[in-house]
This record gives C-alpha cells, sequence and structure tokens, in this order.
C-alpha cells in the first residue's frame, strides 16, 4: 500500500482536464496521493459524506481520503488500521491519500495530537457506516437478514458459511451516497485483529532506500529555483536592490515585489550564488527587545486582559500549624522547531488558477489563506501535502510555500524555493518566551492548601484563519495580521487534589518574534513549572516526591503511571536529599506527571542525572516513562512518538534558546542553536499501558510535557539546586550551584 | 566549461561545471540522486553525507573539482529493495526513521564506521554518528540498528 507509482509521464494537457490545476512531473517516482490527483474526477470533500473519506475500488481495494497527513508520526498506517479492522480487510489491500485540497476531506491542521483521536476516529465512523451499508447491500443480493452475514477479507458472507460476495462486486468503483451515521455499531475491540498491532510504516523502506519522494525533492517541468533574501533586521523594508551585483551569474535574475526579494535561476547552484552575491539595501527593523531583560519586560507588561482559567475551592481557610507557604517563578524562552531540513515548496500559480506543493501541516486550512494574498477563488486554489523535513508544530513550510506561489505568480513560471539553515533558524515562527509564577502552601500531612499559578503569556487572535506568512505582509497582499501561539495556557494547574486551586492568565498583545505552536504548545513550560514547585511542596515537608504526589490522585488511570514509573526506576521511597559529589559528580531522580490538557493521555516521566559540579554540565542518564493514551492503535508507533518526544524535550531543556539582537535571530545555525546529538542520548525504558476498550488519545506530544520538571528534580535530588530557568545550560548550572543564580 | 569525471554508484559521470566550487550535493541532486540531502550547507548537520573512496564526507562541504576521478556512493548506490545493505536492512527492521530526513546521511555515517570497524561499540556508535544531527528523536533506534547490522545485539 501506498506503493510509488513508477514512471508516471503526464501529459499536461491530459492532466488540465481534471478542472483543478496540475502540471506534470518529472520524477520517475511519485506518491499516490500526487498520481491520484493529477487525474482524479471532482470528489465528495464533506467531512459528512461517507464517500469524503472511503472509496471502494474496481480491484476491491479501499482507498482512504484522510485530510490529516503523515509527518512521520505514522498515520500512513494507523489510519489504515483503523479503516481496515472496521472494514473487515487485509490493511494491506487499503490506500493512503493525505491532505490534498482537491482530493480529501478538511479534517483540521494536523495538530494537538489529534491525529488518531480526532481525524482517525471520524474515519472510523466512516468505515463503520460503510461496513453496515456493505452488509444490507449484501442482504438484499443474498436475500438473507442482515445478522445472519459477516465481512472478512474483504467479502460479506452468510455466518453459515457458503460462498459471499466480495466489497468490489457489491460497491466498487460506485459511491455509497451515506451520511456518516454516528450510531453506526463499531466493532468490539476484544475482536480486534489489525488495530493493536505493531504494523511496519510503509514509508520506512523508501526513507531507508532515498526513494521516498520529499517535498524537497519534487521537480516539476520549467521550474526555477529560487532564493529568498530576508530583511536585514525583523521589519525591516527594502531601500534598493543593485541588480547589477547578480550580473555575472548566468540566468539567474531578481524578483522584486514590494519588500519581498528573491532570486531565481533555472539551477539551485546559481540561485544559491546568486542570493549571496546580490547587494540590497535594507530600512532599520522594527527592534526587538533587550533578551537580557525579557523575562522581567513579559512581566512587566500590562498586558491586554487578566483571565482567571481555572478557580476551585476556597483559598481563605485557616492554615494548620507547620504549613509551609512557597513562591517560585519559571522561565521558559522562545524556541525554533529547528528542522533539520530547511523548509521548501513549489508552486504553479496561473492568470486563473494556482497548485502548491507544501509540507504544510494545514493544507486545507490554508486553502482560504493563499485564496486571499492571490486573489483567486478558493476552489482555484490547490494544495497538495508532500512531506517536508519534520516540523514539530509551524515551522518554515508554509513560509516557503507562500514565498513559492507570489514568486511563481510574479514570473509565469512553477517556482521552487528552498529556505537556508539562516532562514529556518532564523525566520520560522517561534514558541513564545512564558514567564510562570507560582505560589502555594502544604500541610505537614501533604495536603496542598493553596496554589496560584499566574501566566504570562501571548494572546490568540480571534478569529485569525492563520498564523500570518512572512511573503503576502512583504509583498504588501492581502492577510488577516495576528498572532496565534496555540493553546499555551493549558495544564498551568497540577492534576492533584488542594483546598484551593487558581490559574490566571495575563494576556499579553504581543511576542517578540511571531509566535506559532511549537510541539504540545506551552505544555512542556506549564507542566515544567507545576511539577517542579509540587516536588518544591513535597521537599518544604521532607515527603517523598512519589508518595505526595500519590497522596492526591484518584484517578486510577493517573495513579497507575505514576506506580509504574516508579517501579521502572526501582523508585525507593525516601525525601529529596542532596547527594555526596563523588568526583564533583551529583547523581540523582526525579519523577513528574502530567495528565495532558487534563482530559488527555497519562504520562509519568522519571529521570536519572548526573551533574558535573565544576562545569555545570547536566547528563541525563536514564529515563523511565509509562504512558497511558488509551486504546493503542499501532504499538510501535506510539513508542516512536514517546521516544521522539522525550529527547526533543531533552534537547529543549538542556540547550535551546533563541537567541536576538535588537535586530534580528542572531542563532542562525547548530552553533549558535545546538540541539541533542548522539552523545546526549540516554538510555530510555518506556512502558505502554493499553486499554483497548478506552477512546485512543493523542500519544504525539503528551509525553513532551512531563520532561522539564522531572529533569530539574533529577537535578535538585542529585545538588539541592532547583533550577527554574530553561535551558540548562552548563554556564547557567553552574552559577546556580554556586549561587550566583 | 571544465569537465569532471567522477565514479558515483559505480558507474562514470561527467560532470560539466564552469564553477569548481560547485558542492557536491548539487552535483548529485542534479544527477536525479536525491537521497542525498541539503540541511544546513555549513557542515553542521550531516543531512548530506556520501562516501568518498570509502569515507563520510559532507556534501555540502565538497567541491566537485575536488572530486575529479573519486569514487562516490550515495544511500541509492549502497543497496536497492533487491539487494539491500544490512544496514539498510537493519533500519527497515528497528524502524528507524519518522520524517527520515536524517535517514540518508546517518546510514552513510554508518556505513563508514561499519567499513573500518566490524564490530563497534555503542559508543563507538555514538562518536562516530555524534556530527549526524535528528530532530525527530530517532537516536536510540539508530545505534540499536547499527548494532544489529553488524551483527550484534543492540
Amino acid at each position: 500500500m501506498n506503493a510509488p507509482v513508477k514512471n508516471l509521464r503526464f501529459s499536461r494537457r491530459a492532466i488540465l482536464k481534471g478542472g483543478a490545476l496540475a502540471v506534470g512531473f518529472a520524477l520517475t517516482e511519485l506518491p499516490d496521493a500526487i498520481a491520484q490527483g493529477a487525474v482524479a474526477a471532482p470528489r465528495a470533500l464533506d467531512p459528512k459524506e461517507v464517500d469524503s473519506f472511503l472509496a471502494v475500488n474496481g480491484d476491491g481495494t479501499v482507498t482512504v481520503f484522510c485530510g490529516k497527513v503523515d509527518l512521520g508520526q505514522g498515520l500512513r498506517i494507523s489510519i489504515p488500521q483503523i479503516a481496515a479492522e472496521e472494514l473487515g480487510i487485509g490493511v494491506d489491500k487499503i490506500k493512503f491519500v493525505e491532505g490534498d485540497t482537491a482530493l480529501t476531506p478538511d479534517q483540521g491542521r494536523t495538530s494537538g495530537s489529534n491525529g488518531i483521536q480526532r481525524g482517525g476516529m471520524q474515519i472510523r465512523q466512516a468505515a463503520a457506516t460503510a461496513r453496515k451499508a456493505l452488509i444490507d447491500l449484501a442482504a438484499q443480493r443474498l436475500n438473507v437478514r442482515p445478522e445472519d452475514l459477516v465481512i472478512t477479507g474483504g467479502e460479506v458472507r452468510p455466518k453459515a458459511g457458503s460462498s459471499g460476495i466480495s466489497f468490489a462486486n457489491l460497491i466498487g468503483g460506485r459511491q455509497f451516497d451515506l451520511k456518516l451515521d454516528p450510531k453506526a455499531p463499531l466493532m468490539d475491540p476484544s475482536s480486534y485483529t489489525i488495530v493493536g498491532k505493531p504494523l511496519a510504516r510503509p514509508d520506512v523502506p523508501a526513507k531507508c532506500f532515498g526513494t521516498h519522494v520529499y517535498m524537497h525533492d519534487l521537480v516539476v517541468p520549467d521550474m526555477l529555483h529560487a532564493r529568498v533574501i530576508r530583511p536585514a533586521a525583523v521589519g525591516a523594508k527594502l531601500v534598493s536592490v543593485d541588480e547589477s551585483s547578480i550580473k555575472d551569474i548566468a540566468g539567474a535574475n531578481v524578483v522584486r515585489v514590494k519588500d519581498l526579494l528573491a532570486v531565481v535561476a533555472d539551477d539551485e547552484w546559481s540561485a544559491i550564488r546568486a542570493s549571496r552575491a546580490l547587494r540590497a539595501q535594507w530600512s532599520e527593523g522594527s527592534g526587538l527587545p533587550a533578551q537580557a531583560d525579557l523575562a522581567a519586560a513579559l512581566r512587566a507588561d500590562p498586558g491586554i486582559v487578566d483571565e482567571t482559567l481555572v478557580n476551585k475551592g476556597s483559598a481563605d481557610a485557616q492554615q494548620p500549624d507547620g504549613a509551609k507557604a512557597l513562591t517560585a517563578t519559571y522561565y521558559w524562552p522562545m524556541q525554533s522547531h529547528g528542522s533539520i531540513g530547511p523548509s521548501c515548496a513549489v508552486a504553479d500559480v496561473r492568470a486563473d488558477a494556482a497548485t502548491v506543493w507544501t509540507a504544510s501541516q494545514g493544507t486545507h486550512g490554508n486553502q482560504t489563506t493563499f485564496a486571499r494574498f492571490l486573489g483567486l477563488p478558493k476552489e482555484k486554489v490547490r494544495l497538495i501535502y508532500l512531506e517536508g523535513s519534520g516540523c514539530y508544530g509551524m515551522n518554515g513550510h508554509e513560509d516557503a510555500a507562500a514565498d513559492a506561489a507570489i514568486l511563481s505568480r510574479a514570473v509565469g513560471r512553477p517556482v521552487r524555493v528552498q529556505w537556508t539553515r539562516e532562514d529556518e533558524l532564523g525566520w520560522d515562527p517561534k514558541g513564545p518566551p512564558q514567564l510562570i509564577a507560582i505560589s502555594g502552601a502544604v500541610a505537614p500531612d501533604g495536603r496542598i492548601l493553596d496554589w496560584l499559578t499566574e501566566l504570562w503569556i501571548p494572546k490568540t487572535t480571534r478569529g485569525l484563519p492563520n498564523i500570518p506568512l512572512l511573503a503576502p505582509e512583504a509583498a504588501g497582499l492581502d492577510h488577516v495580521p495576528g498572532l496565534n501561539p496555540g493553546l499555551v495556557s493549558q495544564n498551568g494547574d497540577p492534576s492533584y487534589a488542594a483546598e484551593s486551586i487558581q490559574v490566571i492568565a495575563h494576556w499579553l498583545k504581543d511576542a517578540p518574534l511571531r509566535p506559532a505552536p511549537i510541539r504540545s504548545p506551552g505544555k512542556p513550560a506549564n507542566c515544567f513549572a507545576v511539577e517542579s514547585f509540587v516536588d518544591e511542596l513535597a521537599a518544604a515537608i521532607g515527603a517523598d516526591p512519589v508518595e505526595f504526589r500519590l497522596r492526591g490522585l484518584k484517578d486510577s488511570r493517573a495513579i497507575e503511571v505514576i506506580r509504574r514509573t516508579a517501579a521502572l526506576m526501582n523508585w525507593q521511597a525516601r525525601p529529596y536529599r542532596v547527594a555526596s559529589a563523588n568526583n564533583g559528580i551529583a547523581r540523582g531522580r526525579g519523577i513528574s506527571f502530567v495528565h495532558y490538557k487534563h482530559s488527555e493521555t497519562y504520562v509519568g516521566m522519571g529521570m536519572e542525572v548526573a551533574v558535573d559540579r565544576a562545569s555545570g554540565q547536566i547528563a541525563v542518564e536514564r529515563v523511565a516513562c509509562a504512558h497511558d493514551c488509551g486504546q493503542i492503535i499501532n504499538p510501535d508507533g506510539v513508542r516512536a512518538q514517546v521516544e521522539g518526544s522525550i529527547l526533543q524535550t531533552i534537547s529543549r531543556v538542556l540547550m535551546e534558546e533563541v537567541m536576538f539582537d535588537r535586530a534580528r535571530v542572531i542563532s542562525v545555525n547548530w552553533t549558535s542553536y545546538p540541539i541533542l546529538r548522539f552523545s546526549g542520548v540516554p538510555r530510555i525504558d518506556i512502558e505502554l499501558i493499553d486499554r483497548p476498550t478506552e477512546k485512543p488519545l493523542g500519544a504525539g506530544e503528551a509525553a513532551c510535557a512531563a520532561v522539564g520538571a522531572a529533569l530539574a528534580n533529577a537535578v535538585h535530588d542529585a545538588t539541592g539546586t532547583r533550577l527554574r530557568t530553561v535551558p540548562f545550560m552548563p554556564e547557567r548550572v553552574k552559577a546556580a550551584l554556586t549561587g550566583k543564580a | 566549461m571544465a569537465k569532471y569525471n567522477l565514479r558515483v554508484n559505480g558507474n562514470a559521470r561527467t560532470i560539466d561545471s564552469s564553477d569548481a566550487d560547485k558542492p557536491l550535493l548539487y552535483v548529485l541532486r542534479e544527477l536525479k540522486l536525491t537521497a542525498t540531502k541539503f540541511g544546513c550547507g555549513l557542515g553542521q548537520c550531516g543531512a548530506c553525507t556520501v562516501l568518498i573512496e570509502g569515507a563520510a564526507v559532507r556534501s555540502c562541504q565538497t567541491r566537485v573539482a575536488d572530486v575529479h576521478g573519486k569514487a562516490i556512493i550515495t544511500l541509492e548506490g549502497l543497496g536497492s529493495p533487491g539487494n539491500p545493505h544490512p544496514l539498510q536492512t537493519a533500519f527497515i527492521s528497528e524502524q528507524v526513521p519518522q520524517c527520515g530526513y536524517c535517514t540518508s546521511g546517518m546510514i552513510m555515517s554508518a556505513a563508514a564506521l561499519l567499513s573500518t570497524n566490524k564490530k563497534p561499540s555503542e559508543s563507538d556508535i555514538r562518536s562516530a554518528l555524534d556530527g549526524n544531527l535528528c530532530r525527530c528523536g530517532t537516536h536510540v533506534r539508530v545505534v540499536r540498528a547499527v548494532m544489529a547490522a553488524s551483527g550484534q545485539r543492540g
């Protein structure tokens, strides 16, 4: 399934017939999505219709049309597993088409770890509706009662055992013409044979043989290569361009649309040389705040409005004797998505229609945005997803697509835009800085008395259709301004019982750099603060951190992940203690717990660290994680996501901070924006708790939220020092250890 | 226009280039060998790693003029579905890649390691791959796959 189609050669005319514009392909291997897109008749796209999600083909295979996309997290197998299980057909008979505005229904962005829990469940219901329809069709044909029929192997047959009728025979090539039936009976999880199996991801072999066609590899006929020259400072305007500066580079030309400046050439290397040679003059920028004062500036910002997000219990109870009251402030810096491949896109924009190939997580949502700035009707703009380098939220993929679209229109040819390393780390929209202050008190018996969290975070602009893209703004084209950092205010409160809990958001009007969701938006910071503070309360009364947490929980699934995490770590109950440093290396352990968004996946996270007191260098030596995301569709897929969540967030906690001067981002390569390497990778033990009768929940980012506190709590156990500012760079740790922080 | 004679994946290739400084990365990608990826253009990430005369080299930092007469192997030349390199078999069976953008460079760096060290330790593998960055966090599986490819249990 999802096998590459070999040696496709479409004539341009043949492809234009379909209504939506598409161009021919020079590649010899293409994913199904493109191959089918090029020849597809108009399809049902309404997410209320079964036909929008499923088609039984004449050969008995079933095509699943999925609005969510596979970014490396494995939807290309887990979604077919869900569909195959409900339909009663082998998973090898399922074809998968993803993220194409002309072919797939709009299921919302592939974000918030909801590919399975939302997108997959729509497809499960579509498949269940189709299953019921297939049985009813066969019952009529065979003149038997539907309850006397079963489905196996893509055939409906009498339970009595006589021969059945294949899906292809029943409805192959035709439509169901049915609405999704929310009451269509679902398969009993106890009968599952496909869901819950660690089936291999179909794109992995091609990724290991170098034949997987990435966004970066797409070539369309007549295509120009472009490099966009970003301003010298954020908000700077283009004053002048010296076109003669690239006159010696054959075939290279300057393209300017107001402040959007680019060079184009027939080959990529000429475009690169031209981009380096081009001389341009920019105005002063709009100015950035002083980085050193950022945390203080957030707290001093009057903001737009204060909002009480959580208000439980009453804080005015008399505190018992021996109660300990604490306050602490935590800071999480701006971070980049840090994609290994800088963003890339190809666009072919004509006078009356546009096709954009993009690695965007939200092809459908961008259709309106692209139509707006291109001045085209929405239905004349087609966005087709092609996998890019992992993005973990909105990196530069969509900006590159907008660059390509505007440049293609300007030059009248298809254009490929490839961002540079400096573009990606400098100009991808950033995870915003987060300041979090917590005060609370604890009784000697471990009851949390009152709890107040204050968050200083940027407010999402109401009704914003998409995060504003760089190119339409620079080119002076129609776009909707605003900001959207994602759901950054969740998990500001602990999961544990307390006499009172309050969370107040001090909503800020802006962020220093354009914000965007980055994996597990806001939660790594909020949970770092909350679960560190829980440990601070436990330490204040000399309690064991595991026992302290269990005391305040009633939810059995929460209790189980904590117990299992402790068991993985061979946790022996004791209060925190400052370990004696052996050769200057202090070792300690820490634990944290997160119930993601208080309604989704449960994560227990344990860490063992070694801290070099002399250098301040932290080594995470071991990670233990118990993870309950309800019904598991594909355990190896979940495991891969949890491993990735842990390692990526260790990287974010230990070393990542976007650095900027008063004009622009200056951490624009892997030296100035370092990320985790093999030398920093710990042993990881993961225990997945499968609950087949529960709803499946997201597994792509919940574990991220638990990492920071487990790490900080382990450092505290090792050294007696609390780290409350991310990242835990050696210099900062050293200063904290010596009391200079 | 100067001509450069390369041996790419066993095939003789003559490259015409007016620019001796053109990086090997773009030479290869124009030959439709797109397994080799652009990651930074700075020699910092390893996504563009290929073998030149058996050694792992960053193709973004290698001038075409400097590979005249040299033998180059890319991921496409290392093995194929019909005749996979043990590393490709192991990367598939360990389900290593997520986005997979770094995978080509990882496998090529590991191939160079295995050609000189048949039974590397975990620590040897980590050292050899420390210059290859992965953002998805597949490191644990990469190490396991390289151990498996060298006939060791990871």
